[in-house]
């Protein structure tokens, strides 16, 4: 008997949802199996946005693959770059200036702000709240400004080059920076109020899509959706980089494990990334903005990773000498967050499909890549441990002793 | 009795008073300050300092830029070609020439009508 006809027999219909804006305005395609109304099976199915972004890397030199990279995705188009950017630099042992780590962390914490706003918008939106999606797009468009001032363009602000920054931040734009952030705040403290308070909101978001600490750990989802099961998995906080060396993170962190819990997480990560932006601006330091780099890395090979708007970033390349990588791998975090979507939604309603798809805040262009496992997959896969133990003898052979860098344990 | 809009010619009278109306949208709504400083637009070429080292067309991730010598090695006649349909506008090109003879301008209203025309000579 077909899978039709036994769903017909038990009186189940299977919904497809997409693959034209399931929700969001991305192609992806969700095959949902009801029962009356509930979501008995969920099947999720991407890669419609497969465009060879790693190809296209290695067949470029590094200067022409940093904008490919910053072409990933459209939101954190600078959290893929600073990571790049990184790895870059931790394979040709270059030392970047202090003030660059300044101004990366304040253009990374505008764009965790305005993707964080855009996700508010786009949440709100989905649940029939769409005053709150115009407040947070109006709030939004303050930020944009700002980056576009800072970088030249809106989305892709190229504010990354390998050994530094690209613009140095002017003193009367740091101003401007400061002006919106009390601006922000304000209007971000009324949404945190909101959240925290209005019954409706809380109503339609608590209890659903419910992912486990247990779960999360099995699907290894992270960012904002591991933060909101009470799992610390801040790259900031439990590895930092650049600037978050000199500044620490106040680790936000929430145990609803639902929809509701992604959402306060994601506002009060709005309000620190204020803090941070302010703490940057006071205490950024004078000096050069960039090192000239090498147009050709050593051979060898690097990883890195940097805490992206949607949870944390892995990037790699491996290099053979050349002017051209010889691999680039990226890892984006909604990539990550996809493997507990039917879990997630599996004994939900229909109705709290779309915002379930949407809490993880998917976007489906960073994570289409094709992968290929050769034999059975298994030989080749390398736990935590391994990982970590690879990067400090890595990181030792250069010289640098990763004992003195703190990991704080949650 | 119909409504007059439902009526043929009915709306005759409301398509000619569009005619003449000025258009609702506006280029500029808050006026030119509404494009930043900085801002990264359409290329600006000064042929008289460029060298002819072609090290824009080297780094252009997309090979939207063209750089010509039309004379001699002696006189040099430098030409640029700009593909807007290719080009992303991440002005690398700008830091990267030695002589920097290019520059970004805020000029952003480069749309057209056809293919052809967006391979402009800066």
């Amino acid at each position: 008997m077909s899978d039709r006809e036994k769903n017909e027999r038990n009186h189940k219909v299977v919904v497809p949802i997409g693959p034209q804006h399931p929700s969001l305005k991305e192609p992806g395609s969700f095959k949902i199996t009801l029962d009356g109304e509930k979501v008995e099976r969920a099947v999720v199915e991407i890669g419609y946005n497969h465009r060879g972004i790693e190809k296209a890397c290695e067949s470029r030199n590094y200067i022409q693959a940093l904008y490919i990279i910053e072409r990933v995705c459209g939101i954190c188009s600078h959290a893929h770059t600073s990571c790049f950017c990184q790895t870059f630099e931790d394979l040709a042992g270059l030392e970047v200036p202090r003030r660059a780590h300044y101004i990366r962390g304040i253009v990374g914490e505008l764009e965790r702000l305005h993707s964080h706003l855009l996700w508010l918008g786009v949440a709100s939106h989905e649940i029939g709240f769409d005053t709150l999606f115009m407040y947070t797009w109006r709030d939004r468009e303050l930020v944009l400004d700002l980056l576009a001032r800072i970088g030249g363009n809106r989305v892709n602000y190229g504010v990354n080059t390998y050994g530094g920054v690209r613009r140095d931040l002017e003193p009367e734009l740091m101003e401007d920076v400061l002006h919106v952030c009390d601006l922000l705040e304000e209007k971000l403290k009324y949404y945190a109020d909101l959240a925290m308070t209005e019954s409706t909101l809380i109503a339609r978001l608590k209890g659903i899509g419910v992912l486990l600490p247990e779960d999360v750990k099995k699907y290894s989802a992270v960012g904002p959706v591991a933060r909101a099961a009470g799992i610390m998995d801040d790259i900031r906080v439990t590895e930092p980089y650049g600037v978050f060396r000199e500044i620490a993170v106040n680790p936000v962190t929430d145990d609803h494990c639902d929809v509701y819990g992604r959402t306060l997480v994601r506002v009060k990560e709005m309000l620190e990334a204020i803090r941070l932006i302010r703490i940057m601006v006071k205490e950024i330091p004078d000096g050069p903005i960039s090192v000239r780099p090498p147009r050709k890395l050593p051979v060898g090979e690097a990883l890195s990773r940097v805490e992206a708007p949607r949870g944390e970033d892995i990037h790699y390349i491996r290099s053979t000498g050349a002017d051209a990588p010889d691999r680039v791998r990226v890892r984006a975090p909604s990539e990550a967050n996809w493997h507990g979507m039917s879990h997630m939604l599996e004994g939900f309603q229909l109705a709290d499909v779309p915002i379930i798809i949407a809490a993880i805040d998917p976007c489906y262009s960073c994570t289409d890549r094709a992968i290929h496992l050769i034999g059975d997959g298994v030989n080749q896969l390398t736990d935590w441990a391994q990982i970590r133990a690879l990067s400090i003898e890595q990181y030792k052979a250069r010289g640098i002793d990763p004992g003195s860098i703190k990991i704080r344990e949650f | 009795m119909k409504n007059k809009q439902e009526r043929p010619g009915g709306l005759a009278g409301l398509a000619i008073k569009n005619l003449f109306r000025n258009p609702a949208t506006q280029v500029h709504q808050f006026g030119e300050d509404g494009i930043q400083k900085g801002y990264r637009g359409k290329l600006l070429y000064d042929s008289t300092t460029c060298i002819n080292c072609v090290m824009c067309m080297r780094d252009c991730p997309t090979g939207a830029i063209t750089i010509k010598n039309l004379g001699t090695k002696e006189e040099k006649q430098m030409h640029a070609y700009l593909n807007l349909g290719r080009c992303v506008f991440c002005c690398q090109c700008v830091d990267t020439c030695p002589k920097k003879c290019l520059s970004c301008s805020s000029d952003v209203l480069l749309a057209n009508f056809n293919r052809e025309s967006l391979e402009i000579e800066l």
